[in-house]
């Protein structure tokens, strides 16, 4: 245990110093929207890795924390660092309410009451005044971080965002090795056991899924700073779909999965932007082509690879290890 | 001209036909997915795409091959539902082993491929399909088109002849058996397999039929399935996927709340639905017609 949590922050010491030479090579702009995109990946992985619960509608906390912060600095010419606190803020309240009805419910139904609940918050965006409608809200202004740092410098903001994924990342890495985070995992495993173990499962549920939202919800305020924009796509059904790829792709309820699957399929859609509608069939193929084949996602390979290597066993398929083994009702 | 409640008769009655019309589209899908469901414990997330290929088949069949509507809704059901045949046995049956999640995911994949394959091909501003049975009937408090009133009569005895099937024949005892304990009915000799087989296919016929009988109301459009069976996944949660009476009622019901609302407060009428799922959840978690775990 010991030696895998020394061996976690090693390779996230190496991914940090690589983040940090990164923008010297890759277009900063690019790079943000990646990390955007892998907190946002990290925060849905907290629950369906660690609690076994698939939100189909993450969208929504995205989204709508893009939507809040950018009103927030935009309209109300709040700082740009209240700005993104507050859209995390609200996406933890819209956590605590989607999350109270959704956990009612466990396992398949579970991803369909929060597929349903995100789309209810997507008609209420395209209906709100505040949201713009189809126009999404334009030019927000990034203005000075704290009132010093000059974050119109693509260089300098990429920095920022580095700074926020890291202590959403932290965060994450912290929960899930903290005794909660055992308790989480008890409840993925065998929750009918935590539940006669004496745990308050659907409080432990709530504030997994609060914090995720949270995250989530960080990961949607930045981006809408970065990009200026924050627009229907952002909450749609859609976008639920493609962190739920991110972390499978790169492997679910592995602690850097989602940062490599994010990576990758934001590569995969800036080279293939111009093939139009393309991208949707090409982004279903990836879905099936992993779920058949290599259910582990990139991480988890290679993390069974490595296993493998050293002469033990492969690591048992993630069926049971990172969604939970229960009957569907 | 007299009033009710405030709201001229004609939009009243007129809401209320629609919302029919939309409850016989939910009803029809939610009854295939629970069916699905019920056998296979796989929520088939590509119902929404299949509905959209059944619209899809009864325009290509009258564009490409000439064949009118009546045609259309004996021949698109049949050739969509032997593509839900080929899926199950390439993909999804690869999957029963591991945990139903997996189900939902591939078939999510499978509707993002359709639904991109039909954008690329059609565009996403619909295709227009020519009312079969044009005309209609004045009531006298409101107009009723014959093709609507068709609809909504054919589209309940479709329910009502699966209930039968599923309830009351041999081969649905067979069905509800399998369900319960597919090792224990294979022990008997039945061949348990195909039958998951056909069951996919029919239910995946059911979403085409539905989107057949929707081809001459809404136009044929790539992305109608896509917000359908975000729909249909709620009136699921809010029925329980456990009777199959209780689907066609939930489906019904929900789509006249749904017509009632857009005459008394238009502005929810999209999230009514999600709505009543949310009260449902809070107060009775199994679903209406559910039963407790």
């Amino acid at each position: 245990m010991a030696r895998r949590k020394n061996r976690d922050m090693l390779v996230f010491g190496a991914l940090l110093a690589l983040g940090l030479v990164a923008p010297f090579v890759i277009y900063p702009v690019f790079l943000m929207k990646v990390l955007c995109f892998a907190l946002f990946a990290c925060a849905f992985n907290l629950l369906v890795g660690y609690v076994g619960l698939l939100s189909f509608g993450h969208a929504m906390f995205f989204g709508f924390a893009a939507y809040i912060s950018g009103y927030t600095v935009k309209v109300m010419g709040w700082p740009t660092e209240v700005g993104i606190l507050a859209g995390a803020a609200v996406a933890a309240a819209l956590g605590l309410v989607a999350g109270a009805i959704a956990i009612r419910r466990q396992g398949i139904y579970f991803a369909m009451v929060t597929l349903a609940l995100a789309q209810m918050v997507y008609f209420f965006c395209l209906q709100a005044k505040f949201t713009g409608g189809e126009d999404g809200i334009q030019g927000i202004p990034r203005r000075p971080l704290l009132g010093l740092l000059p974050i119109t410098n693509d260089f300098v903001f990429y920095y920022v965002v580095l700074a926020i994924f890291s202590i959403g990342f932290l965060i994450i890495w912290r929960t899930i090795h903290s005794p909660f985070g055992q308790v989480l995992k008890a409840i993925r495993e065998n929750e009918a056991r935590a539940v006669s173990l004496g745990y308050a499962v659907d409080s432990f549920k709530l504030i997994a899924f609060v914090l995720s939202a949270t995250l989530a919800g960080l990961a949607g305020a930045t981006k809408a700073i970065v990009f200026q924009l924050a627009s229907l796509t952002d909450v749609a059904w859609q976008m639920s779909g493609e962190v739920v790829l991110m972390t499978l792709v790169g492997g679910l309820g592995t602690v850097f999965g989602p940062i490599v699957g994010a990576g990758i399929i934001i590569t995969m859609q800036n080279y293939l932007a111009g093939f139009g509608e393309w991208v949707l069939v090409i982004q279903g193929a990836i879905f099936v082509v992993t779920v058949l084949l290599f259910r582990r996602g990139v991480v988890g390979e290679i993390m069974a690879l490595a296993q493998y290597l050293r002469g033990g066993k492969a690591a048992a398929e993630p069926s049971s290890a990172a969604m939970h083994g229960q009957p569907a009702e | 001209m007299f009033e009710l409640l405030g709201v001229p008769p004609q939009a009243l009655f007129g809401q209320l036909l629609l919302g029919l019309i939309n409850g016989a589209f939910y009803a029809l899908l939610s009854l295939g997915l629970a069916v699905i469901f019920g056998l296979m414990n796989v929520i088939n997330f590509t119902h929404g795409a299949q509905y959209m290929m059944g619209a899809f088949a009864s325009w290509m069949l009258l564009q490409y091959l000439g064949v009118p509507y009546w045609g259309a809704l004996v021949l698109a059901p049949i050739i969509v539902g032997a593509t839900g045949v080929v899926i199950e046995r390439l993909l999804i049956s690869r999957l029963y082993h591991l945990d139903h999640l997996y189900g939902l995911l591939l078939t999510f994949g499978i509707a993002l491929i359709i639904e991109g394959l039909f954008r690329n091909q059609y565009g996403s501003s619909g295709l227009p399909y020519a009312n079969p049975i044009p005309g209609g009937i004045n009531l006298g408090f409101m107009f009723l088109p014959y093709y609507r009133a068709w609809v909504i009569v054919f589209s309940l005895a479709v329910c009502l002849a699966t209930w039968f099937m599923i309830e009351k024949t041999q081969l649905g005892s067979y069905l509800r058996a399998a369900t319960e304990r597919p090792d224990l009915v294979r022990a008997f000799g039945i061949n348990v397999p195909r039958m998951i087989t056909l069951t996919y296919g029919f239910g995946v016929g059911l979403a085409a039929l539905a989107g057949v009988l929707a081809a001459p109301i809404y136009s044929v459009n790539p992305i109608m399935g896509s917000y359908l069976i975000i729909v249909v996944f709620a009136v699921v949660v809010i029925g329980g996927m456990g009777s199959i009476l209780g689907s066609i009622i939930t489906g019904f019901g929900l789509g006249v709340i749904e017509g009632l609302t857009k005459v008394f407060y238009p502005e929810a009428s999209n999230t009514v639905i999600f709505i009543v799922m949310a009260i449902v959840l809070m107060l009775r978690p199994q679903g209406l017609f559910g039963t407790p775990r």
